[in-house]
């Protein structure tokens, strides 16, 4: 594989300026990868025909000299954002053979700053799961892999999170509604970050849950997360909850000094039966913090322990609300009837045959906690909760924190196929670290710390303000740096 | 509380998923495992405190009642399973 891709966001866009090589190299060689990259199964369109145009185009600009920092670079685009003319499926049966008729805020965001994209990438089905096993193209699979099994590369944005480990790519889009940026990142060893809700346009990615629901880079390190993140991010009126802030210059807010600033500790994020290893990265990734000069002290988040059930309210009910729209009248797929067959058997049989399991079990689940007579008790409720864990964050911010230290998830990637049997609950619990950011709508990035005791690559998460993520971006690469991760995997796809 | 198979299927008719009557006690099982999970929530003292509507605290951005957008009959139908004469087709719903 060429040396090309072994390159960062920044360092590509270094060389291009440099003039040490050119957009259409890099996206061959990234093209090359991809190819070489089947047996990750992270890749599900082929883009490469845009690919190679937008490269050219980029080449021009590059000669020109007017050149933004994501020109010329190919990164993968999740396959939850629609794309003008190119099959988006959201890794769903229910939407097979849909060609967008427009393109997402946030993937014109990028094509505008002149990146390039090298294909539509795996992930869980609606974005709903945490091993990328409920997609309809089949899981993707971790670069990651010790004793010859395959390992999940976590979900929902599990082959955005591949695809960059992979180095098939430089970076790729993904979003997160309860860790789906974090969590992957996590389990593949590399970044991800998702910003405050209202920072990046929702308008065009396939929605699960509206109120929770944002997008973010999935980066190699935290420099190429502030420069990918600020391409995509911008007040857009299409969408209502998008905030109307000028957007800063991430990558010039990373100085790397956090003298003086002061980070939590959750005593909340400690839970049974999480492996030593990770206990030890988080005190070590605690004195590192110090060591920078900055000051670490124990907080407390009370409501921490309800995040998780509030959020299996909240995002089921708002995705029943919001996937009522795949009925077979207006795209994707609709199911064959049989005679006699009415408006709501079509209804009823193409959402059957539609939607996966996961999806089914979900949008049910929504459907029953917001039915007459359960509304009060369940979705109400909930809705009070989440605004008490919020409650617990303004707290700890307006006591004099400016960020929160974490684990990212609570063990390493799992072994695909081992959750099969598992009571969904169980699954759920790998959010138990994240979830409590989407529901407080707040920045969270996950930065690669360590490998466990058998090999496999696990994070910690930086929890900032909202709307400050240069000054998270700023105390992550003080802590990236203290940390000095650089592991990879063994390429055993090639 | 325990989902009983008459609900589990009450609720898939009303999430409009057709699901095999074989397949419903299962379904409850896991609707009851999930409820479960959420009864948690009931541990919470939420006396007094608001359901959130808004994790940020801002108005609704709003615009001006103007025309923005229109005449695409073509790309609104493009990914329709059954479109005829400009409409979207379905199976008659009135007699």
């Amino acid at each position: 594989m060429s040396d090309l891709m072994k390159l960062t966001l920044a360092g590509a866009r270094d060389a291009l300026r440099a003039g040490e090589t050119t957009a259409v190299e890099l996206t061959e060689a990234s093209l090359a990868a991809v190819a070489a990259s089947k047996p990750l199964n992270a890749f599900v369109h082929d883009t490469s025909e845009l690919a190679r145009s937008q490269a050219k185009a980029a080449d021009a600009r590059i000669q020109e000299g007017d050149a933004p920092d994501m020109c010329g670079l190919p990164i993968g685009m999740k396959d939850l954002f629609c794309t003008k003319g190119i099959v988006t499926q959201a890794a769903s049966a229910i939407l097979g053979g849909f060609k967008p008729q427009y393109e997402s805020t946030v993937s014109q965001k990028l094509f505008d700053a002149g990146a390039v994209m090298v294909g539509k990438l795996n992930m869980d089905e609606f974005a709903m799961g945490s091993s990328n096993e409920t997609s309809v193209y089949g899981n993707a699979v971790n670069p990651w892999k010790v004793d010859g099994r395959d390992l999940t590369p976590g979900g929902s944005s599990g082959g955005s999170a591949a695809a960059v480990a992979a180095e098939t790519c430089l970076a790729a889009t993904g979003t997160d509604t309860g860790g789906s940026i974090r969590q992957p990142a996590a389990f593949t060893g590399i970044t991800g970050i998702k910003p405050t809700y209202g920072r990046c346009s929702r308008w065009g990615i396939v929605a699960f849950a509206s109120s929770l629901d944002q997008a973010g880079p999935i980066t190699k390190d935290v420099r190429d997360a502030a420069i990918m993140l600020e391409a995509m991010c911008g007040f857009d009126a299409k969408d209502s909850t998008s905030m109307n802030l000028p957007v800063p210059n991430f990558e010039a807010a990373l100085t790397g000094d956090i003298r003086g600033k002061t980070i939590g500790i959750p005593k909340e994020y400690r839970v049974d039966g999480m492996p030593d290893a990770l206990e030890t990265l988080w005190s070590e990734g605690r004195q590192m913090l110090r060591d920078a000069g900055a000051i670490v002290k124990d907080i407390s988040l009370p409501h921490t322990k309800y995040a998780l059930p509030a959020y299996y309210v909240i995002a089921p009910a708002e995705a029943s609300s919001n996937l009522a729209r795949y009925d077979g009248v207006r795209f994707g797929h609709r199911a064959k009837l049989e005679a006699g067959d009415g408006i709501t058997e079509m209804y009823e049989k193409t959402r059957a045959e539609g939607f996966g399991a996961e999806v089914q079990r979900r949008v049910m689940v929504g459907t029953y906690v917001l039915s007459a007579g359960f509304y009060d008790a369940y979705y109400n409720r909930a809705r009070r909760v989440r605004a008490l864990i919020k409650k617990d964050f303004d707290d700890v911010f307006a006591a004099g924190v400016d960020a929160i230290l974490t684990p990212s998830t609570p063990s390493a990637a799992f072994g695909l196929g081992e959750m099969a049997n598992a009571d969904p609950v169980q699954m759920y619990l790998f959010d138990v670290f994240t979830v409590t950011v989407n529901l407080a709508g707040l920045p969270g990035i996950s930065v690669p710390a360590g490998l466990d005791s058998q090999g496999l690559p696990l994070g910690l998460q930086l929890i900032g303000r909202p709307w400050e993520e240069g000054d998270l971006l700023n105390t992550a690469f003080a802590l990236e740096n203290a940390l000095g991760f650089n592991a990879k995997p063994n390429q055993w796809w090639l | 509380m325990s989902i009983d198979t008459v609900t589990a299927g009450r609720v898939a008719k009303l999430a409009r998923i057709k699901v095999e009557e074989a397949d419903l006690p299962a379904l409850a099982q896991e609707f009851t495992n999930i409820l479960g999970f959420i009864e948690q929530l009931n541990e919470v003292d939420v006396e007094g405190v608001e359901p959130m509507t808004s994790v940020t605290p801002q108005r609704l951005y709003r615009r001006s009642d103007a025309v923005t957008d229109g005449n695409q009959q073509e790309a609104v139908l493009a990914n329709a399973p059954d479109a005829r004469e400009g409409f979207f087709a379905v199976p008659m719903v009135v007699e």
